[in-house]
């Protein structure tokens, strides 16, 4: 958007004016000419507005609440008002770059008061776009691989517990178990495949078998939940997989399901039951914060490092989890945990929700800076030696953002793994 | 310009391909099967066709193992007007010339003016699906086709040789040719739009040949290839592999 | 029927490709075998000399400035007819672009059974037998006929071409059929586009296949062969998605490439790659795939993640 158009260029102003015997000359008076508003078109506004979704866009007054707190705002030019403003002076949201960059951290829904709600117009726009062929290079790619291979990584289906073989402990596979279980542990792709997720995936692996929790994970029959490709606009996918998916979990008797990521709980919580599926679901942090009283005994292990924590947006925003993380972290002996000045309500998002897990360089392009970089030089700021996560988007996102802001002495751990770490006594 | 886009599914090689009992050919009822990719080549080549010159694309495959539907709804998200597929009593494994046999019979009535398909498929053990497609209908063929446009009744094509080098080849409509790559990587049909057209377009369906000719080859054994040398395994992490390479490019003076 | 070989010769920008002379290396132990001859097929327009290179029996030469260069449906038309007056046992081309148009063709026109992807061919009582890479190479298939009448498309790099060179005399043949009025035209050949690096003549290659995944993934092979001092190459996946030019493209409708180094990042390994650079000296292939056929030529090989290679490379370097 032009600022040009952001600002009202004719002023009004008398250089003498006293009126009742109070002198108000000069910058006293200034009064402001009426905005020219029959140049704005209701029509492309509308075009958002008349998508189930979308409607709430419209009820933007333009208090510009959500300004300050937006993320993506702070590393370039955002956030719903100026995208209404951007809209409302002739910018077609569908082919513009802006459609890509919410993150749908819901930190400008936590203000507004007219609830605007970029968590469904921008889902309900995107698939619009999508379907028209509007869709940048990176987010495709990801689309296809999980339309291919059930994971947006696009790593085989049949190697999705290969990971499992490292731990050391067993790690049971419904399949091949034969019985129901307590808990039905929903590993996730990233967790699955990538290299930094793996390793929280195994020590969450090695905690449980220690906690002696009676549990299973799915193995190759579990696909990626869909949730962040359906905020990314491909809904079609979003429910092939959430098909799938509900088809597995039925097939197994489990009292409980674990999840390790906070889309994964989103998408389970919110979107799964939709299509039928509503069971008893934990954050692995919510679940390992109830059997605190047994793992604190098995933390035996000083780690006396000076941590901050990231609070997840899809844990804690929209989910209003912000103490289960701490308790953990706090359970750990030696530990020193540190605040960012933004955190709980208002954390800054990572830049991974919403797809753009898959936009990293399509986002670069347009911002000053990754949402990612800005946060680790929060958690450098603290004067923390870990920036402790638990959603698996964070690790690598992170890892690179530290790398790349030259704050490479900043170690980021999931807590399963400083969990692990006091529990064994290595890798620290 | 009546486009006709034949399409084979075959086993996916992303999965380990299992072997049957008797070691005879691989145990179809394990393994997934997916779009040979040099026929979403041809699929795109196609569409591309179609926005450049117009016209009408028609989408058809041999429905072997009852799953045909899903390709042929993307090939109608991706740009194709019409999806017929064959349906019968089939063997997983039908060779390259029962299923040319039984596709040739349909397109002959489409009267086509083009028809294109992937230029192989990696299961083609009895010869490519295209050249016999031409053979049966009588039409010119050309194959490891990487670029072709339509004017004036000819289609002009790029086919590729060994080392880079392609040739211009002028082919009379109508003609068959075999796409190794489309002039654009294949697009990408959302799900949502897939799904969307499930719920509408109907796919024609057309009953196959009572039975197909028989190819004359009779698969004896299939396995794994023997290695004839291994490879020196470098085991660790990525650190001490990279460090390994290193070491090895330093001692052959590499470096 | 007879038992002799018929082997269709086949030529680029007028040179005789080795193919031609790898078919009838083996035709002639097959002939052999068999108890028939080799007779080599030649189309060409100046190529006498060249054609008179074959270890055959008989070669059989049809000059014609329209057969300077391949022509589909001459080359159709043409075989068909002689594979129609020499009734031979057993027809032989490549899995070339050309042999691709012809060998399906001929075996729906003629009613012969084909068999494609060969890189082994014997006969055993009688029977030919043949060994197809099927599945990208990761599955070999054995297969036999007893019709008295085949043809094979042979993969390029299989065979040893010297056994195949000789001086057998041509024997020119006016055209069985006529040449004009053809429905398929040549009408230029293109090189590859100058202006990019020549992979050919480079002593390090850094090869990067699918697995690299997208333009980020190319980005980072072009930093670690510049670490290297060699130069990225790739395999079709990665050309075709256009993520590099077609003038890094190594493997059958590639370039063939012989360097000193070629470290392969995500290719697999399928015969179509193989036969553009398994004659490089030294062959490092990183593949997460632990089957992966590449690990059966590379002379090293890692399962490992190629990323995290390439990063730990980078920062030993």
């Amino acid at each position: 958007m032009d600022a040009g158009l952001d600002k009202v260029d004719r002023i009004l102003e008398k250089e003498t004016a006293i009126i009742d015997g109070m002198d108000i000359s000069g910058s006293w008076n200034r009064m402001f000419e009426q905005r020219v508003i029959w140049d704005y078109t209701p029509e492309l506004i509308e075009k958002i507005t008349h998508l189930p979704g979308g409607e709430s866009f419209g009820w933007c007054y333009q208090c510009a609440s959500c300004t300050p707190v937006c993320p993506v705002d702070m590393v370039g030019s955002y956030g719903p008002r100026r995208l209404f403003r951007a809209v409302q002076t002739g910018v077609d949201l569908f082919t513009s770059a802006d459609l890509w960059l919410c993150t749908t951290c819901a930190n400008c829904l936590r203000v507004c008061k007219k609830e605007v709600d970029m968590v469904q117009i921008m889902p309900a726009t995107r698939e619009k776009a999508v379907l028209d062929g509007f869709v940048p290079e990176e987010l495709q790619k990801a689309f296809e691989d999980t339309a291919k291979y059930g994971n947006p990584l696009g790593q085989p289906q049949r190697k999705r517990a290969a990971w499992a073989k490292q731990a050391g402990v067993d790690v049971p596979i419904m399949k091949e178990l034969g019985r129901g279980v307590d808990i039905l542990w929903y590993v996730g792709s990233y967790p699955s495949y990538h290299p930094r997720g793996i390793d929280a995936s195994l020590a969450a692996a090695r905690i449980f078998h220690a906690l002696g929790v009676d549990y299973g994970i799915l193995g190759n029959e579990e696909k990626d939940d869909g949730d962040s490709q359906r905020l990314a606009g491909e809904t079609g996918l979003f429910e092939m997989l959430a098909e799938h998916n509900i088809g597995v979990f039925a097939q197994y008797e489990w009292n409980t399901m674990v999840v390790t990521g906070p889309h994964e709980y989103n998408a389970f919580k919110t979107q799964y039951p939709k299509m039928g599926f509503d069971r008893p679901l934990m954050h692995y942090t919510q679940f390992l914060a109830g059997q605190l009283p047994k793992l604190q005994d098995l933390l035996t292990h000083s780690l006396p490092l000076r941590v901050t924590f990231h609070d997840p947006c899809y844990l804690g925003r929209h989910h209003g989890e912000y103490d289960a993380p701490r308790a953990l972290l706090q359970a750990i002996p030696g530990l020193e945990l540190v605040e960012m000045g933004r955190c709980r309500e208002n954390g800054y998002c990572c830049g991974g929700g919403g797809g753009g897990m898959w936009l990293d360089s399509f986002t670069a392009n347009h911002t000053s800076m990754r949402l990612s970089e800005k946060r680790v030089m929060e958690a450098a700021a603290s004067g923390a030696d870990v920036l402790a996560v638990c959603c698996p988007f964070e690790v690598s996102r992170f890892e690179d953002a530290a790398k790349n802001t030259g704050n490479g002495h900043l170690r980021v751990l999931d807590i399963l793994e400083l969990l692990d770490m006091s529990m064994r006594g290595n890798g620290y | 310009m009546n486009i006709v886009v034949a399409l084979k599914q075959i086993p996916s090689m992303a999965d380990e391909l299992p072997l049957n009992a008797q070691g005879s050919n691989l145990d179809f009822d394990e393994v997934d099967f997916v779009l040979n990719e040099f026929d979403e080549h041809a699929l795109e080549q196609a569409v591309l066709v179609k926005e450049k010159s117009g016209g009408a694309v028609t989408a058809l495959g041999v429905d072997l193992i009852e799953a045909l539907d899903d390709v042929l709804y993307t090939a109608l998200a991706k740009g194709a007007d019409k999806a017929i597929k064959i349906v019968g009593d089939f063997e997983p494994g039908a060779d390259s010339h029962t299923q040319a046999a039984w596709l040739a019979a349909v397109i002959r009535d489409l009267s086509p003016d083009l028809v294109l398909t992937g230029v192989q498929a990696a299961n083609d053990l009895d010869g490519q699906i295209g050249p016999m497609l031409a053979a049966h209908l009588d039409l010119p063929y050309v194959g490891v086709v990487t670029g072709l446009e339509v004017a004036q009744g000819v289609a002009k094509v790029h086919k590729e040789f060994a080392g880079g080098v392609v040739a211009d080849i002028e082919v009379d409509l109508p003609c068959v040719a075999g796409i190794q790559a489309a002039a654009k990587p294949p697009r990408y049909a959302p799900i949502s739009k897939i799904r969307q057209i499930a719920k509408t377009a109907q796919i024609a369906e057309a009953e196959a040949a009572a039975a197909g000719p028989d190819a004359g080859v009779t698969l004896r054994r299939m396995a794994k290839p023997v290695a004839t040398g291994r490879a020196d395994m470098l085991a660790g992490d990525a650190k001490q592999v990279a460090a390994k390479i290193i070491d090895i490019l330093t001692e052959r003076g590499l470096l | 029927m007879s038992n002799d070989i018929l082997v269709i010769a086949e030529h680029l920008d007028g040179r005789i490709a080795d193919i031609s002379f790898e078919m009838v290396g083996k035709a002639r132990e097959l002939a052999a075998a068999l108890g028939g001859q080799v007779i080599v097929l030649a189309l060409g327009s100046g190529l006498q000399a060249q054609a008179g290179g074959f270890a055959s029996h008989t070669t059989l030469y049809l000059d014609d400035p329209l057969l300077a260069h391949y022509n589909p449906q001459a080359y159709q038309q043409v075989i068909a007819a002689l594979a129609a007056a020499h009734s031979p046992r057993l027809i032989m081309l490549g899995y070339t672009s050309i042999g691709m148009d012809v060998a399906a063709w001929l075996s729906v026109k003629t009613g012969r059974p084909c068999i494609a992807y060969v890189n082994d061919i014997a006969v055993e009582q009688d029977a030919i037998v043949t060994r197809s890479q099927l599945y990208g190479g990761k599955m070999s298939a054995e297969s036999a006929t007893r019709a008295d009448s085949l043809i094979v498309t042979l993969m390029a790099g299989a065979f040893a071409a010297d056994a195949g060179r000789g001086a057998t005399p041509i024997q020119p043949i006016a055209a069985p059929v006529p040449l004009a009025g053809l429905r398929t035209r040549f009408t230029g050949l293109l090189k590859p586009e100058a202006g990019d690096v020549d992979i050919t003549t480079q002593e390090k290659l850094v090869a990067v296949g699918r697995g690299v995944g997208g333009e980020d993934g190319v980005a980072l092979a072009t930093e670690l062969a510049e670490a290297l001092g060699a130069v990225v190459a790739a395999s079709r996946p990665v050309t075709d998605a256009g993520w590099l030019p077609k003038t890094r493209q190594v493997g059958k409708s590639g370039l063939t490439v012989r360097p000193k180094l070629y470290l392969m990042l995500g290719i697999s390994g399928a015969p179509e790659h193989l036969e553009g650079m398994k004659d490089a000296e030294l062959i490092i292939a990183i593949n997460s795939d632990e089957n992966a056929p590449i690990f059966n030529v590379a002379h090293y090989g890692a399962t490992q993640d190629l990323f995290e290679v390439a990063e730990a490379l980078l920062e030993a370097l």
